[in-house]
Protein backbone atom coordinates (compact mmCIF):
# COMPACT_ATOMS: atom_id res chain seq x y z
CA UNK A 1 0.00 0.00 0.00
CA UNK A 2 1.78 3.32 -0.85
CA UNK A 3 1.50 5.65 1.75
CA UNK A 4 -1.25 8.43 2.25
CA UNK A 5 1.31 11.25 1.84
CA UNK A 6 4.50 10.72 0.06
CA UNK A 7 6.74 14.21 -0.65
CA UNK A 8 10.10 13.31 -2.58
CA UNK A 9 12.28 16.25 -3.63
CA UNK A 10 9.42 18.76 -2.93
CA UNK A 11 11.06 22.84 -3.20
CA UNK A 12 10.33 26.28 -3.97
CA UNK A 13 12.49 28.99 -4.43
CA UNK A 14 11.82 29.71 -1.07
CA UNK A 15 12.34 26.00 0.78
CA UNK A 16 13.28 22.38 0.45
CA UNK A 17 13.69 20.00 -0.60
CA UNK A 18 11.82 17.80 1.53
CA UNK A 19 11.19 14.39 2.03
CA UNK A 20 8.76 13.21 3.75
CA UNK A 21 6.22 9.98 4.30
CA UNK A 22 3.54 9.91 5.74
CA UNK A 23 0.70 6.85 6.77
CA UNK A 24 -2.59 6.73 7.10
CA UNK A 25 -3.67 8.25 10.35
CA UNK A 26 -0.29 9.04 11.29
CA UNK A 27 0.36 12.28 13.01
CA UNK A 28 3.81 14.28 12.37
CA UNK A 29 4.53 17.60 14.46
CA UNK A 30 6.74 20.55 12.99
CA UNK A 31 8.59 22.73 15.45
CA UNK A 32 11.14 25.08 14.63
CA UNK A 33 11.60 28.86 15.02
CA UNK A 34 9.08 31.62 13.42
CA UNK A 35 10.14 32.09 10.05
CA UNK A 36 12.05 29.05 9.78
CA UNK A 37 9.49 27.82 7.08
CA UNK A 38 6.90 25.89 8.31
CA UNK A 39 4.10 27.64 7.12
CA UNK A 40 5.67 27.59 3.67
CA UNK A 41 6.20 23.88 3.99
CA UNK A 42 2.28 23.52 4.97
CA UNK A 43 1.07 25.91 1.89
CA UNK A 44 3.56 24.19 -0.34
CA UNK A 45 1.80 20.70 0.09
CA UNK A 46 -1.56 22.16 0.16
CA UNK A 47 -0.46 23.67 -3.45
CA UNK A 48 -1.34 26.98 -2.20
CA UNK A 49 2.62 28.50 -3.66
CA UNK A 50 4.15 26.49 -6.32
CA UNK A 51 6.37 24.18 -5.98
CA UNK A 52 8.45 21.45 -7.94
CA UNK A 53 9.06 17.72 -7.03
CA UNK A 54 6.82 15.16 -5.92
CA UNK A 55 3.57 14.87 -3.79
CA UNK A 56 1.27 12.21 -3.90
CA UNK A 57 -1.77 11.70 -2.20
CA UNK A 58 -2.19 7.46 -1.47
CA UNK A 59 0.32 6.27 -4.53
CA UNK A 60 -1.66 9.42 -7.21
CA UNK A 61 0.53 12.04 -8.23
CA UNK A 62 -1.26 15.92 -7.31
CA UNK A 63 -1.05 16.47 -10.74
CA UNK A 64 -2.87 14.30 -11.52
CA UNK A 65 -5.96 16.27 -9.63
CA UNK A 66 -7.84 19.49 -9.83
CA UNK A 67 -5.66 22.14 -7.72
CA UNK A 68 -9.32 22.40 -5.64
CA UNK A 69 -9.74 18.95 -5.52
CA UNK A 70 -6.28 18.30 -3.92
CA UNK A 71 -6.70 21.14 -1.41
CA UNK A 72 -10.11 19.40 -0.62
CA UNK A 73 -8.04 16.21 0.13
CA UNK A 74 -5.02 17.69 1.33
CA UNK A 75 -6.65 20.61 3.62
CA UNK A 76 -4.42 23.87 5.46
CA UNK A 77 -5.44 25.14 8.55
CA UNK A 78 -3.82 28.93 8.31
CA UNK A 79 -2.34 29.83 11.37
CA UNK A 80 -4.45 33.05 11.12
CA UNK A 81 -8.04 31.34 8.94
CA UNK A 82 -9.65 33.86 6.98
CA UNK A 83 -13.43 35.00 7.04
CA UNK A 84 -15.24 36.42 4.13
CA UNK A 85 -18.54 36.58 5.30
CA UNK A 86 -20.52 38.53 8.16
CA UNK A 87 -21.63 35.51 9.72
CA UNK A 88 -19.92 32.99 11.33
CA UNK A 89 -22.59 30.40 10.20
CA UNK A 90 -22.50 31.68 6.55
CA UNK A 91 -18.89 30.35 6.16
CA UNK A 92 -20.15 26.45 6.37
CA UNK A 93 -22.19 25.15 3.26
CA UNK A 94 -25.94 24.36 4.39
CA UNK A 95 -24.89 20.75 4.33
CA UNK A 96 -22.35 20.51 6.53
CA UNK A 97 -24.35 22.66 9.70
CA UNK A 98 -25.54 19.66 11.70
CA UNK A 99 -22.23 18.17 11.61
CA UNK A 100 -20.60 21.43 12.60
CA UNK A 101 -22.67 21.93 15.44
CA UNK A 102 -22.31 18.47 16.49
CA UNK A 103 -18.40 19.14 17.08
CA UNK A 104 -19.37 22.73 19.00
CA UNK A 105 -19.24 21.59 22.29
CA UNK A 106 -16.34 19.46 21.99
CA UNK A 107 -14.33 22.04 21.43
CA UNK A 108 -15.57 24.36 23.58
CA UNK A 109 -18.25 26.30 21.58
CA UNK A 110 -22.21 26.74 21.45
CA UNK A 111 -24.96 27.48 19.04
CA UNK A 112 -24.08 31.46 20.40
CA UNK A 113 -20.58 31.66 18.84
CA UNK A 114 -21.86 29.29 15.72
CA UNK A 115 -25.03 32.43 14.68
CA UNK A 116 -22.44 35.07 15.60
CA UNK A 117 -20.77 37.60 13.06
CA UNK A 118 -17.35 36.96 12.65
CA UNK A 119 -16.05 40.27 14.25
CA UNK A 120 -17.52 39.32 17.57
CA UNK A 121 -15.67 36.06 18.23
CA UNK A 122 -12.35 35.99 19.71
CA UNK A 123 -9.16 35.00 18.37
CA UNK A 124 -9.51 31.02 20.09
CA UNK A 125 -12.97 31.00 18.85
CA UNK A 126 -12.16 32.01 15.14
CA UNK A 127 -9.44 29.52 15.64
CA UNK A 128 -11.06 26.53 16.29
CA UNK A 129 -14.44 27.45 14.04
CA UNK A 130 -11.26 27.58 11.82
CA UNK A 131 -10.81 23.93 12.30
CA UNK A 132 -14.76 22.92 12.36
CA UNK A 133 -14.66 24.25 8.75
CA UNK A 134 -12.30 21.92 7.29
CA UNK A 135 -13.22 19.03 9.61
CA UNK A 136 -16.65 18.66 8.71
CA UNK A 137 -15.04 18.19 4.97
CA UNK A 138 -13.52 15.13 6.14
CA UNK A 139 -9.60 15.34 4.14
CA UNK A 140 -7.57 12.88 3.76
CA UNK A 141 -4.43 14.66 5.24
CA UNK A 142 -4.87 17.70 7.30
CA UNK A 143 -2.10 20.56 7.77
CA UNK A 144 -2.77 22.56 10.85
CA UNK A 145 -0.37 25.67 11.79
CA UNK A 146 -0.27 26.08 15.24
CA UNK A 147 -4.15 24.65 15.41
CA UNK A 148 -3.97 25.70 19.21
CA UNK A 149 -1.84 28.99 18.97
CA UNK A 150 -4.45 31.30 20.62
CA UNK A 151 -6.14 28.86 23.65
CA UNK A 152 -5.34 28.15 27.12
CA UNK A 153 -4.20 24.91 28.29
CA UNK A 154 -7.72 23.41 28.89
CA UNK A 155 -9.52 24.26 25.67
CA UNK A 156 -5.70 23.07 23.58
CA UNK A 157 -6.53 19.86 25.10
CA UNK A 158 -9.85 19.34 23.49
CA UNK A 159 -8.48 20.34 20.34
CA UNK A 160 -6.17 17.73 20.89
CA UNK A 161 -8.94 15.13 21.74
CA UNK A 162 -10.85 15.95 18.74
CA UNK A 163 -7.95 15.34 16.85
CA UNK A 164 -6.98 12.13 17.94
CA UNK A 165 -10.55 11.10 17.20
CA UNK A 166 -10.06 12.16 13.19
CA UNK A 167 -6.23 10.48 13.66
CA UNK A 168 -8.20 7.48 14.61
CA UNK A 169 -10.75 7.87 11.47
CA UNK A 170 -7.38 7.75 8.87
CA UNK A 171 -7.42 10.94 8.47
CA UNK A 172 -3.10 11.88 8.75
CA UNK A 173 -2.24 15.37 10.09
CA UNK A 174 0.76 17.34 9.98
CA UNK A 175 0.93 19.78 12.78
CA UNK A 176 3.34 22.92 13.02
CA UNK A 177 3.40 23.32 16.83
CA UNK A 178 5.43 26.01 19.33
CA UNK A 179 5.03 23.70 22.02
CA UNK A 180 6.97 20.18 22.40
CA UNK A 181 4.53 19.49 25.15
CA UNK A 182 1.94 19.21 22.43
CA UNK A 183 4.14 17.32 19.78
CA UNK A 184 4.77 14.66 22.36
CA UNK A 185 0.99 13.90 23.02
CA UNK A 186 0.30 14.14 19.57
CA UNK A 187 2.56 13.16 17.34
CA UNK A 188 4.02 9.64 16.11
CA UNK A 189 6.94 11.47 14.68
CA UNK A 190 8.62 14.79 15.34
CA UNK A 191 10.10 16.90 13.00
CA UNK A 192 12.50 20.32 13.13
CA UNK A 193 12.63 22.99 10.72
CA UNK A 194 15.88 24.79 10.37
CA UNK A 195 16.52 27.28 7.91
CA UNK A 196 13.94 25.72 6.04
CA UNK A 197 15.11 22.07 5.63
CA UNK A 198 13.52 19.60 8.00
CA UNK A 199 15.60 17.14 10.52
CA UNK A 200 14.38 14.94 12.83
CA UNK A 201 13.48 16.56 16.40
CA UNK B 1 -30.13 77.15 -36.21
CA UNK B 2 -27.68 79.95 -35.47
CA UNK B 3 -24.45 79.64 -33.76
CA UNK B 4 -22.82 82.75 -32.54
CA UNK B 5 -19.59 82.69 -32.86
CA UNK B 6 -16.56 83.63 -30.32
CA UNK B 7 -13.70 86.03 -31.32
CA UNK B 8 -10.65 86.61 -29.73
CA UNK B 9 -10.91 90.40 -28.14
CA UNK B 10 -14.11 87.99 -26.22
CA UNK B 11 -11.98 85.48 -24.86
CA UNK B 12 -9.55 88.50 -23.79
CA UNK B 13 -12.49 89.66 -21.48
CA UNK B 14 -13.42 86.82 -20.19
CA UNK B 15 -9.89 86.00 -19.40
CA UNK B 16 -9.82 89.21 -17.08
CA UNK B 17 -11.70 87.01 -14.29
CA UNK B 18 -8.70 85.34 -14.15
CA UNK B 19 -7.27 88.50 -13.32
CA UNK B 20 -9.42 89.10 -10.31
CA UNK B 21 -8.67 85.69 -8.99
CA UNK B 22 -4.79 86.74 -9.54
CA UNK B 23 -5.70 89.35 -7.21
CA UNK B 24 -7.25 87.59 -5.03
CA UNK B 25 -4.34 85.20 -4.57
CA UNK B 26 -2.02 88.32 -3.82
CA UNK B 27 -4.42 90.30 -1.80
CA UNK B 28 -5.07 86.81 0.64
CA UNK B 29 -1.62 85.90 0.23
CA UNK B 30 -2.50 83.03 -0.90
CA UNK B 31 0.86 82.39 -3.06
CA UNK B 32 -1.47 80.51 -5.83
CA UNK B 33 -0.86 83.01 -8.81
CA UNK B 34 2.21 81.76 -9.97
CA UNK B 35 -0.25 78.66 -10.42
CA UNK B 36 -2.27 79.69 -11.43
CA UNK B 37 -1.12 81.76 -14.52
CA UNK B 38 0.66 78.52 -15.49
CA UNK B 39 -2.81 76.30 -15.23
CA UNK B 40 -4.24 79.22 -17.21
CA UNK B 41 -1.75 79.32 -20.23
CA UNK B 42 -1.43 75.48 -20.46
CA UNK B 43 -5.11 75.14 -20.84
CA UNK B 44 -5.19 77.77 -24.01
CA UNK B 45 -2.19 75.97 -25.28
CA UNK B 46 -3.35 72.42 -24.90
CA UNK B 47 -7.08 73.11 -26.46
CA UNK B 48 -5.60 75.37 -29.34
CA UNK B 49 -3.19 73.06 -30.13
CA UNK B 50 -6.00 69.69 -29.95
CA UNK B 51 -8.38 72.49 -31.75
CA UNK B 52 -5.40 72.86 -34.87
CA UNK B 53 -5.49 68.64 -34.29
CA UNK B 54 -8.91 68.34 -34.48
CA UNK B 55 -9.38 71.04 -37.78
CA UNK B 56 -6.52 68.73 -39.35
CA UNK B 57 -7.64 65.74 -39.14
CA UNK B 58 -10.79 66.64 -40.19
CA UNK B 59 -9.88 68.06 -43.26
CA UNK B 60 -7.50 65.23 -44.32
CA UNK B 61 -10.43 62.81 -43.22
CA UNK B 62 -8.46 59.43 -43.79
CA UNK B 63 -9.51 56.45 -41.56
CA UNK B 64 -6.46 55.54 -40.81
CA UNK B 65 -5.70 58.98 -39.04
CA UNK B 66 -8.84 58.94 -37.50
CA UNK B 67 -7.28 54.95 -36.35
CA UNK B 68 -4.51 56.69 -34.79
CA UNK B 69 -5.85 59.50 -32.75
CA UNK B 70 -8.51 57.34 -30.93
CA UNK B 71 -5.46 54.58 -30.51
CA UNK B 72 -3.01 57.67 -28.59
CA UNK B 73 -6.03 58.80 -26.46
CA UNK B 74 -7.11 54.96 -25.35
CA UNK B 75 -2.81 54.82 -24.38
CA UNK B 76 -3.21 58.06 -22.87
CA UNK B 77 -6.24 56.60 -20.72
CA UNK B 78 -4.95 53.23 -20.30
CA UNK B 79 -2.06 54.57 -18.36
CA UNK B 80 -4.02 57.01 -16.33
CA UNK B 81 -5.95 53.61 -15.20
CA UNK B 82 -2.59 52.19 -14.63
CA UNK B 83 -0.92 54.68 -12.84
CA UNK B 84 -3.87 55.01 -10.12
CA UNK B 85 -3.59 51.68 -7.85
CA UNK B 86 -0.97 52.15 -4.92
CA UNK B 87 0.18 48.44 -6.31
CA UNK B 88 1.69 47.08 -9.70
CA UNK B 89 0.91 44.40 -11.61
CA UNK B 90 4.18 42.44 -12.12
CA UNK B 91 5.33 42.54 -16.01
CA UNK B 92 3.62 45.96 -17.11
CA UNK B 93 0.46 44.27 -16.38
CA UNK B 94 -1.31 47.67 -14.98
CA UNK B 95 -0.58 48.75 -18.34
CA UNK B 96 -1.88 46.01 -20.43
CA UNK B 97 -4.62 45.51 -18.43
CA UNK B 98 -5.64 48.84 -18.19
CA UNK B 99 -5.00 49.27 -22.48
CA UNK B 100 -7.28 46.11 -23.18
CA UNK B 101 -10.04 46.84 -21.16
CA UNK B 102 -10.27 50.66 -22.30
CA UNK B 103 -9.94 49.59 -25.55
CA UNK B 104 -12.19 47.03 -25.64
CA UNK B 105 -14.77 48.96 -24.01
CA UNK B 106 -14.12 52.67 -25.58
CA UNK B 107 -14.41 51.03 -29.14
CA UNK B 108 -17.60 48.51 -28.45
CA UNK B 109 -19.58 51.33 -26.84
CA UNK B 110 -18.55 54.00 -29.72
CA UNK B 111 -18.79 51.79 -32.67
CA UNK B 112 -21.99 50.63 -31.28
CA UNK B 113 -23.25 54.47 -31.10
CA UNK B 114 -21.62 55.43 -34.92
CA UNK B 115 -22.88 52.31 -36.46
CA UNK B 116 -26.61 52.43 -34.44
CA UNK B 117 -27.53 55.81 -33.34
CA UNK B 118 -25.65 58.89 -34.46
CA UNK B 119 -24.88 57.15 -38.27
CA UNK B 120 -22.51 59.67 -40.12
CA UNK B 121 -21.91 58.26 -43.22
CA UNK B 122 -19.57 56.65 -43.25
CA UNK B 123 -19.59 55.83 -39.38
CA UNK B 124 -15.76 56.29 -39.08
CA UNK B 125 -16.39 60.52 -40.06
CA UNK B 126 -13.41 61.49 -37.89
CA UNK B 127 -15.53 64.46 -36.99
CA UNK B 128 -18.01 62.43 -35.07
CA UNK B 129 -15.81 59.41 -34.18
CA UNK B 130 -13.24 61.06 -32.00
CA UNK B 131 -15.33 63.85 -30.07
CA UNK B 132 -17.74 60.37 -29.32
CA UNK B 133 -14.61 58.21 -28.39
CA UNK B 134 -13.05 60.96 -26.09
CA UNK B 135 -16.01 61.31 -24.21
CA UNK B 136 -16.77 57.46 -23.74
CA UNK B 137 -13.01 57.59 -22.40
CA UNK B 138 -13.67 59.99 -20.22
CA UNK B 139 -15.85 57.57 -18.25
CA UNK B 140 -14.46 54.94 -18.97
CA UNK B 141 -10.86 55.97 -17.33
CA UNK B 142 -13.12 56.19 -14.35
CA UNK B 143 -14.76 52.97 -14.42
CA UNK B 144 -11.32 51.13 -15.09
CA UNK B 145 -9.82 53.38 -12.68
CA UNK B 146 -11.68 52.68 -10.11
CA UNK B 147 -12.30 48.69 -10.34
CA UNK B 148 -8.74 48.00 -10.72
CA UNK B 149 -7.45 50.42 -7.57
CA UNK B 150 -10.70 48.27 -5.71
CA UNK B 151 -9.09 44.93 -7.16
CA UNK B 152 -5.52 45.40 -6.24
CA UNK B 153 -6.10 46.30 -2.84
CA UNK B 154 -8.97 44.29 -2.12
CA UNK B 155 -6.72 40.80 -3.01
CA UNK B 156 -4.26 42.35 -0.52
CA UNK B 157 -6.54 43.43 2.32
CA UNK B 158 -8.79 40.19 1.64
CA UNK B 159 -5.28 37.82 0.72
CA UNK B 160 -6.39 35.16 3.60
CA UNK B 161 -10.36 35.41 3.07
CA UNK B 162 -9.02 33.78 -0.55
CA UNK B 163 -6.70 31.64 0.57
CA UNK B 164 -8.47 30.04 2.96
CA UNK B 165 -11.65 29.78 0.77
CA UNK B 166 -8.98 28.65 -1.95
CA UNK B 167 -7.76 25.67 0.91
CA UNK B 168 -11.37 24.79 1.50
CA UNK B 169 -11.26 23.53 -1.85
CA UNK B 170 -13.16 26.80 -4.09
CA UNK B 171 -11.70 27.42 -7.22
CA UNK B 172 -10.12 30.71 -8.08
CA UNK B 173 -13.49 32.10 -9.77
CA UNK B 174 -15.23 30.91 -6.37
CA UNK B 175 -12.90 32.19 -4.01
CA UNK B 176 -12.78 36.00 -5.94
CA UNK B 177 -16.01 36.32 -6.89
CA UNK B 178 -16.74 38.46 -3.50
CA UNK B 179 -13.96 40.57 -4.36
CA UNK B 180 -14.95 41.09 -8.05
CA UNK B 181 -18.18 41.66 -7.24
CA UNK B 182 -17.10 44.37 -4.83
CA UNK B 183 -15.22 46.13 -7.35
CA UNK B 184 -17.26 46.09 -10.39
CA UNK B 185 -19.80 47.74 -7.83
CA UNK B 186 -17.85 50.62 -7.19
CA UNK B 187 -16.40 51.22 -10.37
CA UNK B 188 -20.06 51.51 -11.33
CA UNK B 189 -21.49 53.52 -8.76
CA UNK B 190 -20.25 56.97 -10.14
CA UNK B 191 -21.98 56.31 -13.35
CA UNK B 192 -25.14 55.72 -10.96
CA UNK B 193 -24.77 59.05 -9.16
CA UNK B 194 -24.01 60.85 -12.47
CA UNK B 195 -27.05 59.32 -13.95
CA UNK B 196 -29.53 60.02 -10.99
CA UNK B 197 -28.65 63.97 -10.62
CA UNK B 198 -28.42 64.51 -14.84
CA UNK B 199 -30.26 67.56 -14.76
CA UNK B 200 -31.32 68.64 -11.48
CA UNK B 201 -27.50 68.91 -9.93
CA UNK B 202 -26.23 70.28 -13.38
CA UNK B 203 -26.93 70.72 -16.63
CA UNK B 204 -24.41 68.08 -18.42
CA UNK B 205 -21.69 70.14 -19.91
CA UNK B 206 -22.30 68.29 -23.66
CA UNK B 207 -26.05 69.60 -23.68
CA UNK B 208 -25.16 72.97 -22.39
CA UNK B 209 -23.05 73.36 -24.82
CA UNK B 210 -25.54 72.46 -28.01
CA UNK B 211 -28.30 74.51 -26.45
CA UNK B 212 -25.72 77.56 -26.62
CA UNK B 213 -24.38 76.46 -29.86
CA UNK B 214 -28.10 77.17 -31.19
CA UNK B 215 -29.81 73.66 -30.83
CA UNK B 216 -33.47 72.87 -29.68
CA UNK B 217 -33.25 72.07 -26.07
CA UNK B 218 -35.33 68.89 -26.90
CA UNK B 219 -32.78 67.81 -29.55
CA UNK B 220 -29.92 68.65 -27.19
CA UNK B 221 -31.44 66.65 -24.34
CA UNK B 222 -32.01 63.35 -26.15
CA UNK B 223 -28.51 63.42 -27.51
CA UNK B 224 -27.27 63.55 -23.84
CA UNK B 225 -29.54 60.85 -22.83
CA UNK B 226 -27.93 58.58 -26.00
CA UNK B 227 -24.61 59.91 -24.53
CA UNK B 228 -24.97 58.97 -20.87
CA UNK B 229 -26.26 55.38 -21.86
CA UNK B 230 -23.17 55.22 -23.44
CA UNK B 231 -21.12 56.15 -20.62
CA UNK B 232 -22.95 53.98 -18.46
CA UNK B 233 -22.43 51.24 -20.83
CA UNK B 234 -18.41 52.04 -21.17
CA UNK B 235 -17.77 52.00 -17.66
CA UNK B 236 -19.76 49.21 -16.92
CA UNK B 237 -17.42 47.37 -19.49
CA UNK B 238 -14.17 49.22 -18.84
CA UNK B 239 -14.90 47.91 -15.26
CA UNK B 240 -15.58 44.10 -15.84
CA UNK B 241 -12.74 43.74 -18.74
CA UNK B 242 -10.38 44.98 -15.77
CA UNK B 243 -11.18 42.94 -12.78
CA UNK B 244 -11.31 40.25 -14.91
CA UNK B 245 -8.11 40.75 -16.51
CA UNK B 246 -6.56 41.76 -13.60
CA UNK B 247 -8.03 38.70 -11.43
CA UNK B 248 -6.98 36.47 -14.48
CA UNK B 249 -3.05 38.24 -13.96
CA UNK B 250 -2.97 36.78 -9.97
CA UNK B 251 -4.05 33.76 -10.91
CA UNK B 252 -2.25 30.27 -12.16
CA UNK B 253 -2.99 27.24 -13.48
CA UNK B 254 -3.11 25.54 -10.48
CA UNK B 255 -6.11 28.07 -8.90
CA UNK B 256 -3.69 29.53 -6.60
CA UNK B 257 -3.45 33.43 -5.56
CA UNK B 258 -0.12 34.75 -6.60
CA UNK B 259 0.34 37.65 -4.99
CA UNK B 260 4.00 37.48 -5.68
CA UNK B 261 2.78 39.53 -9.02
CA UNK B 262 2.00 42.29 -7.04
CA UNK B 263 4.07 44.79 -6.21
CA UNK B 264 3.16 47.99 -3.84
CA UNK B 265 4.18 51.61 -3.93
CA UNK B 266 5.36 52.87 -7.25
CA UNK B 267 7.09 51.79 -10.15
Amino acid sequence: MPPRLRLAGLRSALAGPFDLSLEAGACIAITGASGSGKSLFLRMIADLDPSEGIAELDGRPRQDFRAPDWRRRVAYVAAEPGWWAEQTAAHFPTAHHAAARALLPRLGLSDTQFGAQVVRLSTGERQRLALIRTLVRHPSVLLLDEPTGALDEPTTFCVESVLRDVLATGTSIIAVTHSPAQAERLASRRLAMVERKLHPA
Amino acid sequence: MSTILLTWPDLLIAASLLLIDGFLSVWLRLALHRQLAIAAVRMVVQLVVVGLVLRAVFRIDSPGLTLVVVVVMVLIAAREVAARPEQRLVRSGNLAVGASAVAFATFATAILALTTAIRPHPWYTPRYAIPLAGIVLGNVLNGGSLALDSLLSGVVRERAAVETQLALGATYGQAMRGLVRASVRRALLPTINTMSAAGLVTLPGIMTGQIIAGMDPMEAVKYQILLMFLLGGGSGLAAVAVVYLGAWWLTDDRDRLRLDRLRSGGR
